[in-house]
């Protein structure tokens, strides 16, 4: 009898083991896989970034410091660096200040970089803030029947097609913006950024609203509590504890504000010149991508992959800012 | 650039692959300007012969390389193409006329403008309508992007080159506004009263007024009896392996029926 | 005169001003497209087939190809993302440097701009992997593309689960992974759902990035190794040839169509939301 119970008591235990170790083994299988996919992302960022700076390497080195060498050699101009500077640095620098885009001689990428710089600074500017406080109004002033309106509609906002909010702008804001400013051509900056501005709304608001709504419900209890009025709750309290969450929401806002495309193609004028205000035409580094990359060969197509790795250069430098900001107000 | 070789041969080799009609695949492609009449003559030569009839339109340049490499049957070029551009053995086919219509707003009070005006006006040299006869407002100058064929022929036809470091390049002003298709400028001409621009003759209509260019209108019969001087061909180039039948396909286009077809959308007929 | 009372009344002001701005933006484009476009648009619009002599101007092959495409492309990133936001926010030690690199790079996906999505997805994609310009390599490019957006979304879902959850379920007895899937996962699933969503949203508005990797060849596609239209790249195409009031009509019905479509998704999905919820509590 005890013996049979001995044998029982051990079978299961080496079953509880069994189960155990099963347990654990796919507790890590789960575990290395969670791991591999959070390094999908790693990869793709490394394999993009590997990609697009391999097919921009012949751009500085064939147009800029050729351009510099003719330059020095045959007009007599100076050029910084050239002779002392490796051909490569000549080259970049020459192509980043330049302002001149005439492919197939010269590839200036400063009106385009001033023009991408100058349509999201000012789409951000005017965007942002209606977006953040638009989210406090949706997590904290309005009642829930507004909430259930206005969320789906703001999602829609988000899904409508760049394009659209192109034709839109093209046939209504550039219009407007002729009369308002009567200017000779209302296809500008400023209707660039109009139109980005609406465009990064949804974003900044989704990811405002989630994170002010993440905010632990005792801040803003012991807030009211202490006889603070709801107004100083959501400026002192709320917003500074949701601030690391609205600055992802203000980022992601300005990386579809510097990535848009074809909207901007259709309202801001695409003049390849240095632009002299926000109500001049400008051109920005991805319209020119998108109006020349069909046809351009060789060394045009070269610098036009330039363009994006100068994109992803101003990306990662936003980033890498913001994390050490967040960082620092961590701690 | 050899990717993008790479990229239309891999383009080309996927629509052989998914074609589901019976019958043969005729691959074209090039000027971007004369798709919608390849398209237009493709679907009629498919529902008559069950060929189908591939139309890619990334541009007149690509079209001479596709006709060079053998990458596309038949390639497409809206402007002069050189001997130098071509190798032995392509052969170039003019399959229809366009003449390049220079637009205005319909309340602009200029009736003709001379070619140096226009090219003066694209150059930046000539920034007020009151320069040329007209009421004192700024002229907004509005182009094509440069891989356009329109683009292409306007600068050629009107000599609008200049060199940098040894090198031809484009004339037009940086600061002429760049528009991505004809319906772009149409629509920016149709809208700002001190906008000029240029597109295709075939869709010029009545949101647009196109200028007189030296004394002669801009109609189908003056590009045909050459008097209107902002004009070019549409070329096609077939080369060695062009299979036969894809010449029979040119061949069909300038027949009566193929011509008629030009004709009807506005362009002007080879023969 | 700025009494904490009347500061109270300018903010709040501010504030209902910016959602009437915002609602008041959305209206003004819904109403201006949809009520120049919906006149056109019928059942034939939808269910016909694309030609170009002007037969048939339907837009049923980009319907099917713009449902492909969203298929394809959240069926590859959704649970890559939604694992990625697992293992930062239940598996990786806050802080260390793996989860920097990691957020690093999410964050640097997110602002990569879509043209240059579009160029690499050409260059990799379509050329040096040999997969041409296909549904396929649409899908992949736009899969990296709407990665960050369900990785940050999913996360921050996942963070704003009560910590007491996790702490019953483990006090129970239950393993890590029993936890995330039965506890943790559903208490998110809202905030996951929201940010398919808007990844949904992104897929369907993206028209650059698309035709440099898809093409734009106006066919049903057979199989994901074909080249298809989107909805948005028809949208774009008809927009640079308008010529015609007939050609307006057209590119209004399409935006139209675009702009229902968006809408319909964002109901099914909040349909789908409610009853989820609705299960789990």
């Amino acid at each position: 009898m005890s013996e049979v119970n001995v044998l029982v008591q051990k079978d299961s235990a080496q079953e509880e083991l069994k189960s155990s170790r099963r347990r654990d083994f796919i507790e890590h299988a789960f575990h290395a896989l969670f791991l591999l996919s959070a390094f999908i992302g790693v990869a793709s960022v490394i394999t993009i970034g590997f990609f697009l700076v391999k097919e921009s390497l012949s751009a500085p080195l064939y147009t800029g410091a050729d351009l510099a060498r003719y330059l020095v050699e045959e007009e007599g101009q100076s050029i910084f660096g050239y002779g002392w500077l490796p051909d490569g640095v000549v080259g970049t620098i020459q192509m980043l200040t330049n302002s001149t885009w005439a492919p197939p001689a010269m590839y200036g990428l400063a009106p385009m970089i001033a023009g991408s710089l100058a349509a999201t600074g000012l789409a951000v500017l005017m965007g942002v803030p209606v977006g953040v406080l638009t989210a406090i109004f949706l997590a904290e002033i309005a009642p829930q029947r507004v909430v259930n309106v206005m969320r789906p509609a703001i999602e829609l906002l988000a899904g409508i097609p760049s394009v659209v909010y192109g034709f839109f702008g093209l046939v209504v804001i550039v219009p407007l913006i002729e009369t308002v400013f009567d200017v000779p051509s209302g296809a500008s900056i400023l209707a660039g950024s109009v139109v980005l501005s609406i465009m990064i709304l949804p974003t900044v608001i989704a990811v405002s609203e989630t994170s002010l709504r993440a905010v632990p419900p005792q801040y803003r209890e012991g807030s009211l509590a202490l006889g603070a009025s709801k107004i100083y709750t959501i400026f002192n309290v709320l917003i500074p504890a949701a601030r690391s969450g609205i600055l992802t929401g203000v980022i992601l806002g300005m990386a579809r504000a510097v990535g848009e495309t074809m909207a901007i193609i259709m309202v801001m004028g695409n003049t390849p010149a240095m632009p002299q205000g926000v109500l001049d035409s400008a051109i920005t580094l991805t319209a020119n991508i998108a109006l020349e990359m069909s046809y351009a060969t060789g060394v045009h197509a070269s610098a036009l992959y330039a363009s994006g790795v100068v994109l992803l250069v101003f990306v990662m430098l936003l980033n890498g800012s913001l994390m050490y900001l967040n960082r620092e107000k961590a701690k | 650039m050899k990717k993008f070789a790479a990229g239309a041969l891999a383009l080309m080799s996927m629509f052989t692959a998914s074609s589901v009609v019976a019958g043969e695949t005729i691959t074209v492609s090039g000027s971007n300007s004369m798709t919608s009449l390849m398209e237009v003559l493709a679907e009629t030569y498919t529902n008559k012969t069950g060929n189908f009839v591939e139309v890619q339109g990334p541009g007149s340049s690509a079209g001479i390389r596709a006709a060079n490499q053998g990458t596309s049957h038949i390639g497409m070029a809206s402007r002069a193409v050189a001997d130098s551009e071509i190798e032995a053995g392509v052969e170039r086919i003019i399959m229809a006329n366009d003449g390049i219509a220079i637009v205005v707003h319909p309340n602009n009070t200029i009736e003709n403008l001379t070619t140096e005006q226009v090219s003066k006006i694209y150059r930046g040299e000539i920034s007020n309508w009151a320069e040329v006869g007209g009421e004192r407002a700024p002229i907004v100058a509005v182009t094509r992007d440069t891989a356009s064929g329109t683009r292409a022929g306007f600068e050629d036809v009107l000599s609008l080159k200049q060199t940098i470091a040894g090198k031809k390049v484009s004339a037009i002003s940086p600061r002429a506004q760049v528009a991505n298709g004809n319906g772009m400028v149409k629509t920016t001409a149709g809208q700002n009263q001190n906008a000029i621009g240029y597109i295709s003759l075939g869709t010029v209509d009545e949101s647009v007024k196109a200028l007189d260019i030296n004394g002669v209108d801009a109609l189908v019969a003056n590009v045909q009896n050459q008097s209107y001087p902002v004009a070019r061909s549409f070329v096609l180039m077939t080369g060695p392996k062009t299979p036969d039948y894809a010449h029979a396909f040119v061949e069909w286009i300038l027949s009566a029926e193929g011509q008629e077809i030009v004709a009807k959308k506005g362009y002007v007929p080879a023969k | 005169m700025f009494t904490p009372d009347n500061k109270d009344k300018i903010l709040t002001g501010m504030i209902w001003s910016a959602a009437v701005l915002t609602m008041g933006f959305l209206i003004w484009i819904l109403f201006y497209i949809v009520s120049n476009g919906i006149a056109y648009v019928d059942w034939s619009f939808i269910t016909d087939d694309y030609t170009r002599t002007g037969d048939e101007e339907g837009i049923w092959p980009m319907i099917m190809a713009t449902l492909y495409m969203v298929l394809l492309s959240i069926s590859i990133a959704a649970p890559i993302g939604i694992m990625t936001a697992i293992y930062l926010t239940e598996y990786a030690k806050p802080g260390s440097k793996l989860v920097k690199l990691i957020r690093f790079c999410t964050e640097a996906l997110a602002g990569i701009p879509s043209i240059v999505y579009g160029l690499f997805g050409m260059t990799f994609f379509v050329v040096a992997l040999g997969l041409g310009f296909s549904i396929l390599s649409g899908a992949l490019t736009l899969a990296i593309l709407i990665l960050p957006v369900i990785i940050r979304t999913t996360e921050e879902a996942i963070i704003s689960v009560p910590l007491s959850y996790r702490e019953a379920s483990y006090g129970l007895g239950a393993s890590r992974l029993y936890t995330i899937w039965r506890v943790i996962l559903p208490a998110a699933m809202p905030g996951i759902v929201t940010s398919l969503i808007l990844s949904i949203g992104r897929i369907v508005g993206e028209s650059a990035p698309v035709f440099l990797t898809a093409g734009m060849v106006a066919r049903i596609p057979d199989s994901v190794f074909d080249s298809g239209r989107t909805l948005t790249v028809h949208l774009y195409m008809l927009t640079t040839e308008l010529y015609t009031q007939h050609d307006w009509n057209m590119a209004f019905a399409t935006a139209t169509v675009l702009v229902l479509l968006v809408l319909a998704i964002n109901l099914i999905t909040k349909f789908i939301t409610n009853k989820f919820s609705k299960a789990t509590y």
